[in-house]
């Protein structure tokens, strides 16, 4: 059975109604609101979680909302990655809950000094988007030698330069259990347990209380049949991962993840219920070629899985232009559907305008506010940014479709009393919507200034052109 | 085993005794043995390490487990996405040498359950973008070309065919815009017919947006190029559909549908169009972003137009097009940055490939794109997802313990 949306009605009726606000909203019916939409965790309602009286209703409600998918918690000191915890087939369904972590690998041969480099390239890596800092999360230490001595000292070195969580990659569970004795008080990913381990591998998931990952390449009976076993031999948390094939086979590694999200979400089959993880960096040893079509291969095969339901992915390109656009793309997918895609037309106020400072034009794509007002922001300069309603198209696509128009210009300056703030009457158009300056301007009688085409480039044209401007506006109109 | 090996079942034996060291219980997986022979060499051989206590039969077998088949996702997908004919040949009244068929699925992009032939049966288009004056394009894409190129809309079709794979050439008319040269119908046909001059493919022609000019500037060309079924980019509900259409269908094209992001208008949008043409003549765009700039938008509305249309929406059974050469919005596609992005002449191609692929999924079938690498990489990837090369599943154990250099 797809999705299907939960009444709040039914939730807050189990709720403690005593609106004692623990959970961080105003009332019970609030929480109840948000829990159906997914929007909070249950385990917030901390009486529910606690008092004894309530565990019924608990067990009740957490039967109404559980996931499809189970989300199973990776962690390492106070750092936790959960993965899983899906609802849905497809985000427009709800929206996707977890993003993917991404691990980037270390091997026990590679020198120490490549090993810290990569883990604190890893650590340190961040861009930021819409507000939002993107980042890596994970270490995946592989067992090349096979000497489980070599593997502590690695795991040893990877431990003492990053607090990030660890997942420790060998078939062979006497390497795992050296890597495990050194992670005691920690949940690391055991990557994996075969169709010739996996006994092993689930006695030390359970010593350890560790999460497991299911490895079966290319072969689906297998992966279920370990799955059962390692379900009927009491481990829970699981990862599975069918094998990810770059090149030949690709379609192999889609159509599984494709299928066990399917039978989770859709079916209901319990046995898929696990999330998923994909190992782009086979590319580095599957494919032919240079390091250049390597790479590309692996970003290929990354944002295949992203879009392709993957809850975990292992990576070992520290090419900024393979994990820039990986991170960007999996930010996108996960992003709520449900949340607007424009923000209100309005006049915002940046810094401290006078009535000379400049009036920048942008269109109301919340992507396009986010970057424009970012870039003014972070360089200082006090200005006017109008946000014009373009019906939420950002600016190139508004021009093209039409949808910058002058009444839309003259709406939010009328709105705004922009005509009060500042004593000029010139506005800065991005570069993108040129072809309609001629237009706005016969319209509402401002000069309309072409400015930079990016945002990014408003600094050096406020130092380099704007005064020029200024002045002849000044200069004509005394 | 190999026959010529002097003591064929020596290395098979040894290989237990080490085995039976090693460990309390072996599982034997996947292996042929000649029983007669392998009891007399381990009768022989192991005896004398071995005592029988540790060695009867029942060890020597495989971990008894409970076998679980996996079964094909149960997915009903009543809806058919109608195939649309691209170009025509002498036969069919135009001069191409070839024509392309797309849609035709009967499940989503390479849900491959099914024979890829049977739910997929037309690979998707890629073609490359160009246009009618010089436009501010990004270094990434201009080094692929000599600046003289791009000032000759026929020469820059001819080299994205013939040099760089692409399967069509989309041509946008940008000059035709009033505001911007406002170049008239008459000379854009020209430009149209010296592009189909210069190719042999089929091509798809675009206007500049203005809603009033790409009224006339259509009309003019499905004149000039009557019989040709090129595709037209794009009607839109802000249009003369009465007027535009009227030509259209007097010379026989194809049109894409423009409605970004709103399935409801794409459906209006599509049952206006219908009054003059053929459901076989008919494409839809959803619009497309680029990565970090409004990728998921065009991704869902694209993914749910598809959905829709398989679930049974019969407004929506239309093939699908993607405008990758949006990707380029992005900033991250152009901007120079630091060192730690890489240069942007790597980062702009990878930029316009993966939002490419990203429709891909998402369903899209024609493919517009205007860095020359992509269309050849999203080929091979097309190549791969449908190839039945074979594969080795065994080796992948082996990404855990082997050494990347």
């Amino acid at each position: 059975m797809p999705w299907k949306s939960i009444s709040p009605i039914e939730i807050y009726k189990l709720l403690p109604r005593t609106n004692c606000q623990k959970c961080g909203e105003e009332n019970c019916m609030a929480f109840a609101a948000k829990l159906v939409n997914m929007e909070t965790k249950l385990d917030k309602c901390t009486p529910l979680l606690e008092e004894p009286k309530y565990k019924a209703n608990y067990e009740k409600i957490w039967s109404i909302i559980k996931p499809a998918v189970k989300e199973v918690i990776i962690k390492r000191g106070d750092i936790s990655l959960k993965i899983g915890g899906e609802y849905v087939m497809y985000r427009h369904d709800l929206t996707y809950i977890n993003p993917p972590p991404i691990a980037l690998d270390v091997d026990d041969e590679m020198s120490e000094n490549e090993i810290i480099n990569r883990v604190k390239f890893t650590e340190n890596f961040s861009y930021t988007y819409t507000g939002i800092n993107l980042k890596l999360d994970m270490i995946a230490i592989r067992s090349v030698s096979e000497d489980p001595k070599k593997f502590i000292k690695t795991v040893k070195i990877v431990m003492e330069n990053t607090k990030l969580p660890i997942m420790l990659c060998s078939l062979k569970p006497e390497i795992i259990e050296a890597g495990l004795s050194l992670l005691k008080n920690d949940r690391p990913l055991i990557y994996a347990a075969t169709k010739s381990n996996w006994n092993e591998m689930a006695k030390l998931s359970k010593e350890y209380k560790c999460p497991l990952a299911v490895f079966s390449p290319g072969d689906m009976d297998g992966l279920l049949t370990i799955t059962k076993n390692l379900i009927d031999s009491g481990v829970g948390d699981l990862v599975l991962d069918p094998g990810t094939f770059v090149g030949n086979g690709l379609s192999t590694t889609i159509n599984s993840l494709v299928a066990i999200r399917w039978k989770a979400c859709e079916e209901e089959n319990p046995l898929y219920g696990f999330p998923t993880m994909g190992v782009p960096m086979t590319a580095w040893f599957l494919m032919d070629g240079d390091k250049l079509k390597k790479a590309t291969w692996e970003a290929i095969a990354a944002a295949s899985l992203i879009v392709n339901h993957v809850s975990l992915l292992v990576m070992h390109s520290i090419e900024g232009w393979v994990l820039l656009p990986i991170t960007l793309l999996r930010r996108n997918i996960y992003t709520d559907p449900r949340k607007p895609v424009s923000v209100k037309p309005e006049l915002k106020v940046i810094g401290n305008p006078n009535e000379w400072s400049p009036v920048f034009v942008t269109s109301n794509f919340v992507l396009t506010y986010y970057l424009v007002s970012g870039d003014i922001e972070n360089s200082k300069i006090d200005s006017y940014l109008l946000i014009v309603d373009t019906e939420g198209y950002a600016v190139d696509v508004a021009t093209a479709a039409n949808k910058f128009i002058p009444d839309k210009f003259k709406e939010v300056i009328d709105e705004s009393g922009l005509e009060k703030k500042v004593k000029h009457r010139i506005l800065v158009i991005p570069r993108k919507a040129a072809k309609i300056s001629g237009d706005v301007e016969d319209a509402i009688k401002w000069r309309v200034i072409v400015g930079p085409s990016d945002s990014s480039e408003i600094p050096a044209f406020v130092k380099n052109e704007w005064p020029k401007i200024l002045e002849e506006w000044k200069s004509e109109n005394k | 085993m190999e026959k010529s090996d002097k003591n064929p079942y020596r290395k098979i034996a040894e290989s237990f005794i080490k085995a039976f060291e090693d460990s309390d219980e072996i599982e034997l997986d996947s292996i042929e043995i000649a029983i007669d022979k392998l009891e007399l060499l381990l009768s022989s051989i192991t005896r004398q390490i071995i005592t029988p206590t540790i060695m009867p039969p029942q060890i020597v077998k495989p971990i008894e487990v409970p076998k679980v088949k996996f079964e094909k996702p149960k997915m009903v997908w009543p809806g058919k996405i109608i195939e649309v004919e691209i170009g025509a040949t002498r036969s069919m009244g135009g001069t191409r040498d070839k024509t392309y068929i797309i849609g035709g699925e009967k499940a989503p992009s390479f849900y491959f359950f099914e024979k890829p032939e049977i739910v997929m049966p037309h690979k998707p288009i890629f073609a490359l973008d160009i246009f009618d004056m010089k436009i501010s394009l990004p270094k990434a894409v201009r080094m692929f070309y000599g600046e003289d190129v791009l000032n000759d809309p026929a020469e820059w079709a001819r080299i994205a065919i013939e040099k760089f794979n692409a399967d069509m050439i989309t041509l946008h008319l940008v000059s035709t815009d009033p505001n911007v040269k406002n170049t008239s119908p008459s000379e854009a046909a020209k430009i149209v017919e010296n592009v189909l001059q210069a190719v042999k493919v089929p091509i798809c022609v675009g206007g500049s947006g203005n809603p009033e000019k790409d009224v006339e500037v259509f009309s003019k060309i499905s004149e000039i190029a009557e019989g040709e079924r090129i595709l037209i980019n794009s009607l839109n509900l802000d249009m003369d559909l009465k007027k535009v259409l009227e030509p259209i269908k007097k010379y026989g094209h194809v049109v894409i549908d423009f409605s970004p992001m709103d399935l409801d208008k794409a459906r209006q949008l599509n049952r206006k169009v219908y009054d003059y043409l053929p459901k076989n003549m008919i494409v839809i765009d959803m619009n497309c972003a680029g990565i970090g700039y409004g990728l998921e938008y065009g991704y869902t509305a694209t993914q749910r137009a598809r959905l829709a249309a398989l679930r049974g929406d019969e407004e929506l059974q239309h093939p699908l097009v993607a405008g990758v050469s949006n990707a380029w919005a992005a900033r991250e596609a152009w901007l120079k940055m630091d060192p730690l992005w890489g240069p942007k002449e790597i980062r702009g191609p990878i930029w316009e490939l993966l939002t490419g692929l990203c429709m891909l999924l998402a369903g899209a079938d024609y493919f517009m794109t205007v860095c020359p690498t992509t269309p050849s990489t999203l080929k091979e990837f097309v190549e791969y997802i449908y190839g039945e090369k074979v594969f080795s599943k065994e080796e992948l154990y082996n990404w855990v313990s082997t050494k990347i250099g």
